[in-house]
């Protein structure tokens, strides 16, 4: 068993790309369900629109990275528009299942043949990322440092990537911060609460609903920026409706309605999927466990995503710091 | 003293506008806040709300009673917009008021509660109270990012909201969680923060449902306070102790028609009221404390209905 | 290396190892040349003749396809190459997409190209039609054609739906696991038709009665619980988010990620009805699931238990102060909705292969016509399913097929703009 390994990677996910671009779009997510109570399951197509936005501009139109950032920021307001103007006057459930409809036929657009000289089908976009990575202060090499024998290292791109994303994230959180200490922000969570009654007091549901998903939305993309930049590429099927699963995860896990409960919930996310992952793929290779094949570790690890979701949801819907008596959700 | 004074002089007022006025359904009123034409709603072939027409005195005290399902609840609806008639027409202080969403109807000052209490339980007593107050600067995404733009004002809305919680008792509780509170805080902190909205008319759907009756009499006193400072209150109610003890006068309606108005003394002898209510088929001519009786039970029948229905 | 190997896979790779789904691994070993697979509606197809030569016409090498379908032949030169598949050894049902039976591949050194022949059943939509029927086939032949495949996979939808509805109508629950009851049904009937070797008729009928037994446990032992602590609806609904992703990667487990079919019935002939040619197993289903249908749609409004089943998804606390029972009414149809989305799992593995995520694929057509009915209307969910499955097929004749889907989700959305509450349901009292 290779500790040293496992237990650097493990690390490194804390903080790694993963972490940020999961954590940007969960914060999203907290925007839209945490505060407003607006079951969104469609986030994975706003960092969809974001992702393909910047690619294709930049690798089909040869336009500058620059010039992709904003048109994928539009697609996302766009898309927030167009998913939000026929679902938000619906009931909750119903906006759920839409807005996974809506992000569907996003994917499936983007991974058609009949679309393939734009989007590229399903192999994708590749090649757009230079812009962003020339901008990048850090010379080629590795950077991090030993923590006792264990090595935290990472390249150069990957750290300019991270740096960009955690600066985003302190940005996002420092906004929700302070819109939901504000008036603005009360509004949302009364609608969480019941938005009749908000309409009662001459506010416009629709309005606030409306600016919660093209936040959330724009939040989002962010993410989808940060999956292209970091891989390189984008690729229809990451953004699919597991994707959102996921976030919804992390947002439960860390503390619906907290403003650093999606990114904490995004670090023990990733934390925990590569430790579990990384020993039991190990355990595998060395021969302790017979029973398993590694590939079917893969399958296990989300297994316990699905298990550590319903659990979370019965016995501590609050998530880990959150407060009982103020849960988002009506779990009980 | 000086509030008792007052409190004379408006019901007083009150009164002498409903003294002389005929009995019938649709009465003109000398000042008219609310005047309802025609309206009418359906669900599917059942005929939920037909209102030929309708007014309702200003600085007045109404209440609109009916037996179950006569529709009371989807006017309501219909006046305040949280639900589209199929037709029909009303104005509020003259301005036409059919198709306009909720949430204008109650920033042009006609605001509503609702027969199941519906208190914002994971805000603070204190943040449901803010929440109502109108025209906030806070609560506009960009001013929200700037918290020195709306600091003042929300002050003054503070201030504000703890005077009325101090009148309404509630201020011990400025920082619970409405969900902590009973039915009748509930009842109470709506009714709290439908005046936040500084309403001219004010619409209560049952207050009463679900009170515990220790807070049944200062319920009640908080409706006649909202009359004495010169708003009209319209509200709908089974209780008839409730009814008689505060209303003005009365609007009867059955099966999604206004049937019968009056003073409240004199509206359950009227015969159309007590068809309504007892069905017209009773055979004997009944006396007056059979009648009594037969009311009473048709009430508790109804509340505990609606007991039941507060409690899900 | 090793270290490198597991930082890849955990990282980058963690992202997109299950999410894109595992893909099929390569079928032969291959140094350098060419290679494929032949599958008929996910179903390998053995016994093909592939002859590979060289750009010039010189032989190189004829293979037939194996049980898997696959087929390879090693050449040493890379370049230019011509393979070419004989027609006349096709299954009678099977065409290839697009009529060409030749393929240009070029093989680089030290590579195996991979040669792709698209192979779909005869008279099957979305390509021009070739060869015999190639004159005739009209517009309304096809229409016609996908009318009836629209009708079988409304069908199969519609008996998902049913119970998809019937669980949202009486608990208020939005199962997201039902596709996987659905993935269930057809992996059981599998187990016990390949696993077991039982006929795939008594393999069918014992995954429906094992799911039954499964849908009953599920609500005794898990939702039944969590709505007696009282469990809001939208905690319900994550939870069975949780609870789809933890049955599919179980049946992950189990099944593997590879493509399987049943032992019969798999590559049946195509008989000609009228203008529509289909395998008899597709009449068959079809008259299973329109008689399931039927049976549980007069159960509904015959029985004594339909009727309380009615009356709980019309007003819960009504009918439980009127004497029923809603528990058990809850528990008969968990047990009901299992059994009939198994029963729709083992349809659909009949019309296409069996896959872990096969129930997931079909979830939001399920949603699709369950919301189109309207939600929680019985009735509304059998409808808004056949027009679901109508619509898929039969817009094919417009867009293409790989994009039928979207036809159908943008029709959903649309219909909700206009009329939310679905074609049969009802509009909600507000206060």
């Amino acid at each position: 068993m290779d500790w040293i390994t496992i237990i650097s990677t493990t690390l490194k996910a804390a903080i790694n790309v993963e972490t940020v671009l999961y954590a940007l779009a969960a914060i999203g997510i907290n925007i839209h369900f945490g505060y407003t109570g607006l079951l969104n399951f469609g986030q994975a197509a706003f960092m969809g629109v974001a992702g393909y936005g910047l690619a294709v501009t930049v690798t089909v139109l040869g336009l500058p990275f620059w010039v992709g950032i904003f048109v994928g920021l539009a697609a996302a307001v766009l898309l927030a528009l167009l998913m939000g103007i026929p679902t938000l006057q619906l009931r909750a459930d119903y906006l759920a299942i839409v807005t996974i409809a809506a992000a569907e036929i996003i994917r499936l657009i983007f991974r058609s043949v009949a679309f393939k000289d734009v989007f590229g089908g399903s192999d994708g976009r590749r090649g757009f990322s230079e812009g962003f990575h020339a901008l990048s202060p850090f010379p080629e090499g590795e950077y991090g440092f030993n923590l006792g024998p264990i090595p935290i290292f990472f390249p150069h791109w990957q750290l300019w990537v991270m740096v960009v994303g955690w600066a985003l994230i302190a940005l996002c959180c420092g906004i929700v911060y302070l819109l939901m200490k504000s008036p603005w922000g009360r509004v949302l969570k009364a609608i969480r609460e019941d938005e009749d009654a908000v309409r009662s007091l001459g506010k416009s549901v629709f309005s606030y609903k409306m600016q919660s998903l093209v936040l959330g939305g724009v939040i989002g993309c962010l993410g989808g920026f940060i999956y292209g930049l970091a891989a390189g590429s984008v690729q229809p099927d990451v953004f699919g409706t597991e994707t959102t699963f996921y976030l919804y995860t992390m947002v439960i896990l860390g503390g619906a309605a907290r403003v650093l409960g999606p990114v904490v919930g995004a670090m023990v996310f990733w934390v925990l999927l590569v430790l579990i992952y990384n020993t039991l793929a190990e355990a595998v290779g060395s021969g302790y466990i017979t029973f398993l094949t590694v590939y079917q570790v893969g399958a296990v690890r989300w297994i316990l995503v699905g298990l550590g979701l319903i659990l979370l949801l019965i016995f501590r819907p609050q998530g880990i710091f959150g407060d009982k008596r103020e849960i988002a959700i009506d779990a009980r | 003293m000086h509030a008792e004074t007052t409190s004379t002089e408006r019901k007083a007022a009150a009164l002498a506008a409903f003294k002389d006025l005929p009995r019938e359904p649709g009465v003109p009123k000398p000042d008219p806040i609310l005047v309802v034409d025609k309206v009418v709603r359906r669900f599917g072939g059942l005929t939920a709300v037909d209102v030929d027409h309708v007014e309702i005195q200003r600085g007045s005290i109404t209440a609109l009673i009916g037996p179950n399902g006569a529709g009371k609840t989807t006017f309501f609806n219909q006046l305040t917009g949280f639900d589209t008639a199929d037709s029909g027409s009303w104005t509020f202080n003259g301005r036409p008021m059919n198709g306009v969403p909720a949430h204008k109807v109650a920033r042009a000052g006609m605001v509503r509660t609702f027969q199941l209490t519906k208190a914002l339980s994971r805000l603070t007593v204190m943040e449901n109270m803010r929440l109502g107050a109108q025209q906030q600067k806070g609560e506009n995404f960009f001013r929200a990012l700037l918290p020195g733009s709306w600091r003042k004002q929300e002050a003054e809305i503070t201030a504000r909201a703890e005077d009325l919680l101090t009148r309404f008792k509630l201020i011990a509780k400025e920082d619970d969680f409405a969900g902590s509170l009973s039915g009748g805080q509930r009842k109470l902190l709506e009714m709290a923060r439908a005046l936040m909205v500084n309403p001219e008319l004010v619409m209560l759907d049952e207050p009463m449902a679900g009170v515990n009756p220790a807070l049944t009499q200062s319920l009640l006193g908080h409706v006649k306070d909202l009359r004495e400072q010169g708003m009209t209150v319209l509200f709908v109610e089974h209780d008839m102790d409730m009814v008689r003890d505060i209303s003005d006068w009365v609007i009867v309606m059955a099966q999604g028609n206004v049937i019968a108005e009056g003073p409240p003394s004199t509206i359950m002898s009227d015969e159309r009221v007590i068809d309504a209510y007892l069905g017209a088929h009773h055979d004997a001519p009944l006396s007056e404390s059979d009648l009594e009786t037969q009311l009473h039970e048709a009430e508790a029948a109804l509340e505990a209905e609606i007991e039941e229905e507060t409690q899900k | 290396m090793r270290r490198a190997v597991i930082a890849f896979t955990a990282f980058l790779g963690g992202l997109v190892f299950l999410l894109a789904g595992p893909a099929n691994a390569g079928p032969v070993d291959c140094e350098q040349g060419l290679r494929g697979t032949l599958r008929l509606q996910g179903q390998p197809v053995n016994g093909v003749k592939i002859a590979v030569t060289t750009e010039g016409g010189q032989p190189v090498q004829e293979v037939t396809t194996n049980a898997q379908g696959a087929w390879d032949v090693e050449v040493e030169q890379p370049g230019k190459y011509k393979v070419t598949l004989d027609v006349g050894t096709l299954p009678q049902n099977a065409e290839i997409r697009g009529g060409n039976n030749t393929r240009t591949p070029t093989v680089y050194e030290g590579n195996c190209s991979a040669v792709l022949f698209a192979l779909q059943p005869k008279g099957a939509p979305g390509q021009p039609q070739q060869q015999d029927t190639g004159g005739e086939s009209s517009f309304w032949t096809r229409a016609a054609q996908l009318t009836f495949e629209g009708f079988n996979l409304g069908l199969i939808i519609a008996l998902a739906a049913l119970g998809l509805s019937l669980i949202y109508g009486t608990t208020g629950l939005t199962n997201f696991a039902h596709g996987e009851l659905v993935t269930l049904g057809a992996i059981l009937a599998y187990g016990f038709n390949v696993g077991l070797g039982l006929h795939l008729i008594p393999a069918a009928i014992l995954a429906v009665l094992v799911a039954g037994a499964l849908g009953y446990g599920q609500d005794r032992f898990f939702w039944g619980q969590l709505r007696r602590r009282g469990t809001g609806i939208i905690a319900m609904m994550i939870i069975s988010i949780g609870v789809a992703l933890f049955l599919r990667y179980v049946m992950l487990i189990f099944f593997g990620g590879e493509n399987e079919a049943f032992a019969q019935y798999t590559a049946q002939p195509g008989v000609e009805v009228g203008p529509i040619t289909a395998a008899p197993k597709n009449f068959v289903a079809m008259g299973i699931e329109l008689a399931v249908l039927v049976i549980v749609g007069f159960a509904l409004l015959r029985t004594r238990t339909g009727k309380a089943a009615r009356a709980v998804a019309d007003n819960p606390a009504l009918a439980a102060s009127s004497g029923i029972n809603v528990d058990r009414v809850i528990r008969i149809i968990w047990t009901l909705g299992g059994a009939i989305a198994a029963l729709a799992g083992v349809m659909l593995g009949l019309s296409q292969s069996l896959k872990y995520t096969m129930g997931q694929e079909i979830l939001l057509l399920i949603f699709a016509g369950v919301t189109l009915g309207g939600l929680g209307t019985a009735f509304g969910a059998l409808v808004g399913s056949l027009v679901v499955g109508l619509f898929i097929q039969v817009s094919t004749l417009w867009v293409p097929p790989e994009l039928k889907s979207v036809g159908a989700l943008v029709v959903l959305i649309i219909v909700l703009l206009v009329r939310p509450q679905g074609i049969l349901g009802r509009r909600e009292r507000i206060g």
